[in-house]
């Protein structure tokens, strides 16, 4: 079954043509690796996916339906993107806390607190995210992955950025793992990592 | 919808209370501005008694204008606002909560300091009245364009001078009749009719300016 469907979606920037005419589907218990040089259009792609950008031509449909940003479908999406999502003020608890409620989700404290502890940042849970290294900070975006358990689809821009080996090797086995339960990934990286699940590979093409 | 709404009201008023300065600077140039007039044009009471409206109500635009452009900058560069994207919640909703959360954090301690302010100016306790009025009827309309004009720019990479020449010029209408207003209480006569026209400039930007301010987000994020 089709998670998310691109059909005939066209992106232009900068008057160049990042795409066009470009269909791919993920469906549920796939990964599909976005692979591509530097500006083929990779990020473009997947903020068209999420519904952060407008194609030029064609249209995107999640579960079924025409991709809807304001609808409560989206909420079935998780997108992490280059920005990390989090308020550098705020410290990463109350930051999940509030990215929780805004999807209405039922999270704990005691969840956030057991998430942030598994992905290691224990004693770093109540301070401003400012304070964090990029890893640590990209560890705490990536935390609403193991927060939201009813997610159907994962679109992941470079997650791996800035991630010391053990947590890419953690978030490998955590992708793999949402893939066999049944869920669907789309995700870029240059970074060669091992996920032991079903997967393929789509390149993006550099046009001038 | 109003839960999320009432979330994001809790994180900016948390955010202000991490961020004490960014309120207090907005604050401190209104009572500076609106000091500086006496010494300019003298102590002289009946002079500062007819400016005193026109000064309040322009310090007041000037120093909502230093804060606004915060009001979404931030969370489009880190990436927050990607995230109030795809909560299931119209953007619509998201920016009135954020809007909301700037107008009472800039607004409510600048209406706690104006005795003080109409004491500085010599103005009668019929003018305070209807200052406080214009100011709770007609700053709301001044955030709600002022959010337009910062989704528009929030992409640019130095939006600050442009942003007050782009909204200052909408702000006019709201002047008139503000100071309108306070000349009529300061002379016995009815002012209902001014207050009036601000209420339903208001209404009227608070049931377009949310969609506008959503739509010019998204424009921005492309």
């Amino acid at each position: 079954m089709n998670v998310v469907e691109l059909k005939e979606i066209s992106c232009e920037k900068q008057n160049r043509q990042l795409f066009s005419r470009l269909n791919l589907t993920v469906s549920k218990g796939e990964l599909v690796l976005l692979r591509g040089e530097n500006g083929a259009g990779k990020t473009s792609l997947l903020r068209i996916l999420v519904g952060l950008s407008q194609p030029q031509y064609g249209r995107v449909v999640f579960c079924k339906e025409a991709l809807d940003p304001s609808d409560e479908q989206i909420k079935s999406l998780i997108y992490v993107g280059h920005r990390p999502g989090n308020n550098p003020t705020l410290s990463a608890i109350t930051n999940l806390k509030f990215w929780s409620s805004q999807r209405k989700l039922e999270v704990s404290e005691t969840a956030i607190i057991e998430t942030l502890e598994h992905l290691q940042l224990e004693g770093l849970e109540d301070a401003p995210t400012r304070y964090l290294s990029a890893g640590q900070q990209r560890r705490v975006a990536l935390a609403r992955l193991w927060l939201q358990r009813d997610a159907k689809l994962w679109v992941l821009d470079e997650p791996f950025t800035a991630l010391d080996v053990n947590t890419v090797d953690m978030l490998c086995k955590h992708i793999a793992s949402f893939v066999m339960n049944g869920g669907a990934v789309i995700m870029t990286s240059h970074q060669a990592a091992k996920i032991e699940c079903p997967q393929r590979e789509f390149t993006l093409e550099y046009s001038w | 919808m109003i839960s999320v709404a009432l979330s994001i009201f809790q994180r900016e008023v948390l955010i202000a209370y991490k961020q004490v300065s960014e309120i207090i600077q907005p604050l401190v140039f209104f009572i500076i501005v609106v000091s500086l007039f006496p010494l300019a044009i003298g102590p002289g009471p009946e002079i500062l008694q007819r400016v005193s409206g026109g000064v309040i109500w322009v310090a007041a635009i000037l120093s909502l204008l230093l804060g606004i452009e915060r009001l979404f900058r931030d969370d489009f560069n880190d990436g927050c606002m990607e995230q109030y994207m795809m909560c299931g919640t119209p953007l619509s909703v998201i920016v009135v909560a954020k809007v909301f959360a700037h107008w009472m954090l800039n607004i409510v301690p600048l209406l706690i300091l104006s005795p003080l302010l109409a004491l500085f100016l010599n103005m009668t306790f019929d003018m305070y009245w209807v200052l406080i009025l214009t100011l709770i009827v007609g700053t709301p309309t001044i955030s709600l364009i002022g959010a337009i004009g910062v989704a528009l720019t929030v992409s640019l990479q130095r939006s600050g001078v442009l942003l007050p020449l782009l909204l200052l010029p909408f702000f006019i209408p709201l002047l008139i009749f503000a100071t309108s207003a306070i000349e009529s209480a300061s002379l016995q006569l009815p002012y209902g009719f001014q207050l009036g026209i601000m209420l339903a400039i208001f209404l009227m930007v608070l049931a377009l300016a949310p969609f506008a301010i959503s739509y010019s987000l998204r424009v921005s994020q492309h």
